[in-house]
C-alpha cells in the first residue's frame, strides 16, 4: 500500500525529523484560511496528493508567489487530473530555497533478505536515471535487521556523500529515522527524493513509504482509506479487494480465473498466445472454497468487457469438488446473465468435481491446450 | 538420492487440527511421509488420523527426537513464530506453506535461520516431494514419478503442471521443490541448483520462474562462471504482465523497470540456458538436453 506524501511526511515527524512546513487541504475546504491559520508565508508550493509516477513532471506540483496565486491553483489542481487520476488532498507547503539535492532510500532486498540503503548525490530525478547514467554514484549498503542501523553507519554514508558538520549529522539523525520508520511500519520501501541540502542541515521535500499489504493488519489506519487511493487501483480492482479477490485488470475480453499465481499468469500468457485477449488475472489462490470460486466467476461475468471466461485449475490444496461446486453455484445465480465458460480442471479430487460439472452440463478439459483451443472457437 | 528430505525424513506438523493441517497430514501419510507428531497450541494430547499432537514443538521433539522437519499450516499473522519455534526446537528443515506472512517477518525468520543453519523452504509454497520416497507438502502427489530430473518453481499450480507432463512424458523427477511466490523465501534458485549439481541422481534441472527479483539471473551468472554445469531448462511466466501490477505472488511484480520477462529470458539465454516459450515445451527440451548429457 502506498501512502501519499503528506501520510509519510506524518509518519518521520514521529521520529523527530523535521520536515517543510505545510497544511493538508481537501477538495471544498478555504485554502485561504488555511495557509494563514498554519502560518504560512510565501512563496509556496502546492503538491497534488496522487499515488502516480512522476507526479511533478505530469504537473502535479505548482510553485507559487501569493496566498491568492495559492488560492487559484489548489482549484485548478483539484479539476486537473495528473495521469488520469484527479487528486482528491492537496499538501501546500513552504517552498524551501535549496541547491543542493540527495536521495536517499530503504528497500528489502531480495536475494540478500535483508533492507538495502541507497543514497546518492543525484536527488531530484528518477533513481532509475540515476543507475544507467552514474551507477557509481548510487551508493548501496546492506543493514543487519537485528543490529539495525547504527550512528556510525549512518555517518559513514553521509561522509561518502562528502557531507561534514551540521549537515552530516542532520544526514545521519534522518537516515536513521528512515530506518526506523520503514522497520516500524513494516515498507517495502521508504525514501527520500528529493532530500534538499541546506547549509546546516538536511530536509526532505518529497518522501514516499510504501506499507507491505501483508502487515496492513498492523496498521490498519492506512487500510480504511483505500477508496482514495485511486491511482493505484482501478474501480474493479478495489471492488475486488472488498470482496477478497486477487484480481487485476486488463484491457482484453476474455475473463482468467485460475488457481495459484504462476499457473494464472502462464494461462494469461497462453491466452494471447493463442490470438485472445486477457480481460483480467484473477488467482483464486491456495485451498479456495466453493463459495470463494462462486464469487469469483460472478465478479468476472459481471464484467461487461468479458465476452468468455476461461477458468484454468490444477487442484493441489485445492480441491477440484469445490471449485466445480463454485462454478455451478455461480451460474446459478447469475442465470441468463452467465457468460460462456470453458473449465479445465484436475488434480485433487479431480473425478468428484468432474460428476459436479457435468450434472449442469459442462465438460471439463483435462488437457490446457485442448481447452485453449475450444475457447478461442467459442 | 534427491535432495533436502528423502524417506527418513520424520516430519511434525505445525497447525495440525487446522482444515489445510489435518487434510494434508492425510494425504502425506497416504504418501508413507513419516509424520511423527503435530503440534497445535491447547490441542495437546489429541491425535489427528492417529498423529498425536502436543502444545508446542519442544515437547513434540522430546517424544520424538528423531524429527527433523516442520511443515507449517499456522495463520499468516502467527506463522513467524511457529517458525521461529520450529529453528529453538533444533529442526533442521522448515517448510512454511503459509500465503500472506508479513515480509519484515520473514525477512526476520530468514535471517534467523540462517544463523542457526536451518533450511527454510517458503513462505507461501507447496513443499517438498522426492517421489516415491517422501512428500512434505500439499502438492497431489499423483502427477510425480520417481527420475532424473531436479525441479525448483516459484509458484505451486505450475509446477504441478509441469510435473504433469514431464512424467506424462516418462520423465520423473528427483526432487521437486517449490521455493514459494513471496519476495523474500529462505531457499532461492542460486542455492536450490547448488543442491541438484551435487546429487547423483539429478542429471538435469527445470527451472520455473516468474516475472519480479533476479533469482533467475543470478543462476544464469552461475552458469556462465561455470559453477553449474549440469543442463538447465527454464520457464518464466508472466511474459504478458503489465509493469508495476502485482500479479497475485507478492513477489511477482516488475519494480523500477527489472524483473522483467524480457530480462530475465535474454540473461539466461546468454547463459546457454534452454527457455521454453510455454510450460508445454518443458517435456521435449528435458529430453533433449538428457540426451546431450
Amino acid at each position: 500500500m502506498k501512502l501519499f506524501e503528506y501520510e509519510a511526511k506524518d509518519i518521520i515527524r514521529k521520529y523527530g525529523v523535521e520536515t517543510p512546513k505545510g497544511v493538508v487541504v481537501k477538495e471544498g475546504d478555504d485554502v485561504k484560511k488555511a495557509i494563514q491559520d498554519a502560518g504560512l508565508v510565501p512563496p509556496l508550493a502546492v503538491k497534488a496528493q496522487v499515488l502516480v509516477a512522476g507526479r511533478g513532471k505530469a504537473g502535479g506540483i505548482k510553485l507559487v508567489n501569493s496566498v491568492d496565486e495559492a488560492v487559484t491553483v489548489s482549484q485548478q489542481l483539484f479539476k486537473t487530473p495528473i495521469k488520469g487520476i484527479k487528486p482528491s488532498i492537496l499538501l501546500i507547503e513552504q517552498a524551501i530555497k535549496h541547491d543542493v539535492e540527495l536521495y536517499a532510500g530503504i528497500v528489502l532486498d531480495r536475494s540478500e533478505r535483508k533492507p538495502l540503503v541507497l543514497v546518492s548525490k543525484y536527488g531530484g530525478m528518477d533513481l532509475e536515471e540515476v543507475a544507467k547514467e552514474h551507477p557509481e554514484a548510487i551508493i548501496k549498503y546492506y543493514v543487519d535487521p537485528y543490529k539495525g542501523l547504527k550512528s556510525y553507519e549512518a555517518r559513514s554514508l553521509g561522509k561518502q556523500l562528502g557531507l561534514s558538520g551540521r549537515q552530516l549529522s542532520s544526514f545521519e539523525s534522518f537516515l536513521q529515522a528512515l530506518y526506523n520508520a520503514f522497520m516500524d511500519y513494516d515498507a517495502e520501501l521508504a525514501e527520500s527524493n528529493p532530500l534538499a541540502l541546506l547549509p546546516d542541515k538536511v530536509l526532505p521535500l518529497d518522501l514516499r513509504i510504501i506499507i507491505d499489504d501483508n502487515s496492513l493488519f498492523r496498521h490498519s489506519e492506512y487500510a480504511v482509506t483505500e477508496k482514495e487511493r485511486l491511482g493505484e487501483l482501478t474501480e474493479r480492482e478495489i471492488a475486488a479487494r472488498e470482496k477478497d479477490l486477487a484480481y487485476v485488470e486488463l484491457d482484453g475480453d476474455v475473463g482468467v480465473i485460475g488457481n495459484g499465481a504462476g499457473l494464472t499468469m502462464t494461462t494469461m500468457d497462453l491466452v494471447y498466445e493463442f490470438g485472445m485477449r486477457p480481460a483480467n488475472f484473477l488467482d483464486v489462490g491456495g485451498g479456495a472454497e466453493a463459495e470463494h470460486i462462486k464469487d469469483a466467476v460472478e465478479f468476472v461475468m459481471s464484467d461487461p468487457k468479458v465476452k468468455k471466461v476461461f477458468i484454468n485449475i490444477f487442484g493441489g490444496i485445492t480441491r477440484a469438488d469445490e471449485v466445480a461446486r463454485g462454478i455451478v453455484m455461480a451460474l446459478e445465480e447469475l442465470g441468463n446473465k452467465a457468460k460462456p465458460l470453458v473449465v479445465r480442471l484436475t488434480g485433487t479430487n479431480e473425478e468428484q468435481g468432474r460428476d459436479i460439472l457435468k450434472k449442469v452440463g459442462i465438460t471439463p478439459y483435462s488437457d490446457p491446450l485442448e481447452a485453449l483451443q475450444a475457447l478461442k472457437n467459442l | 538420492m534427491g535432495i533436502l528430505v528423502d524417506e527418513n525424513t520424520k516430519v511434525i506438523v505445525q497447525g495440525i487440527t487446522g482444515r489445510e493441517g489435518s487434510f494434508h497430514t492425510k494425504l502425506m501419510l497416504e504418501y508413507r511421509t513419516k509424520v511423527v507428531a503435530g503440534v497445535t497450541p491447547g490441542k495437546g494430547g489429541t491425535t489427528v488420523y492417529g498423529v498425536p499432537v502436543y502444545d508446542t514443538v519442544q515437547d513434540a521433539v522430546k517424544e520424538h527426537p528423531d524429527a527433523n522437519t516442520s511443515i507449517i499450516f499456522v495463520p499468516a499473522k502467527t506463522a513467524a513464530d511457529a517458525v521461529f519455534e520450529a529453528i529453538d526446537a533444533g529442526l533442521k528443515t522448515v517448510v512454511v506453506i503459509t500465503e500472506h506472512i508479513p515480509i519484515h517477518d520473514a525477512m526476520a525468520f530468514v535471517n534467523y535461520a540462517k544463523e542457526k543453519g536451518v533450511t527454510v523452504i517458503g513462505p507461501n509454497c507447496p513443499g517438498i516431494i522426492t517421489p516415491g520416497k517422501t512428500k512434505v507438502g500439499i502438492m497431489p502427489a499423483s502427477v510425480f514419478s520417481p527420475g532424473p530430473v531436479g525441479i525448483m518453481s516459484r509458484s505451486g499450480t505450475l509446477t504441478y503442471e509441469v510435473s504433469y507432463f514431464l512424467t506424462k512424458a516418462g520423465l520423473g523427477q528427483s526432487t521437486v521443490i517449490g521455493v514459494g511466490g513471496d519476495p523474500i523465501t529462505g531457499l532461492t534458485f542460486p542455492e536450490v541448483v547448488q543442491l541438484f549439481e551435487k546429487d547423483p541422481q539429478t542429471k538435469v534441472m527445470v527451472m520455473v520462474g516468474e516475472i519480479g527479483g533476479d533469482a533467475e539471473e543470478r543462476v544464469a551468472m552461475m552458469v556462465k562462471e561455470g559453477k553449474i554445469k549440469k543442463p538447465i531448462v527454464a520457464f518464466v511466466a508472466g511474459r504478458t504482465a503489465p509493469e508495476g501490477k502485482r500479479m497475485g505472488h507478492a513477489g511477482a511484480i516488475i519494480m523500477f523497470g527489472t524483473g522483467t520477462y524480457k530480462d530475465k529470458v535474454a540473461t539466461m539465454k546468454s547463459a546457454g540456458i534452454r527457455v521454453a516459450i510455454t510450460p508445454y515445451e518443458i517435456p521435449k527440451l528435458v529430453k533433449e538436453a538428457l540426451e546431450e548429457a
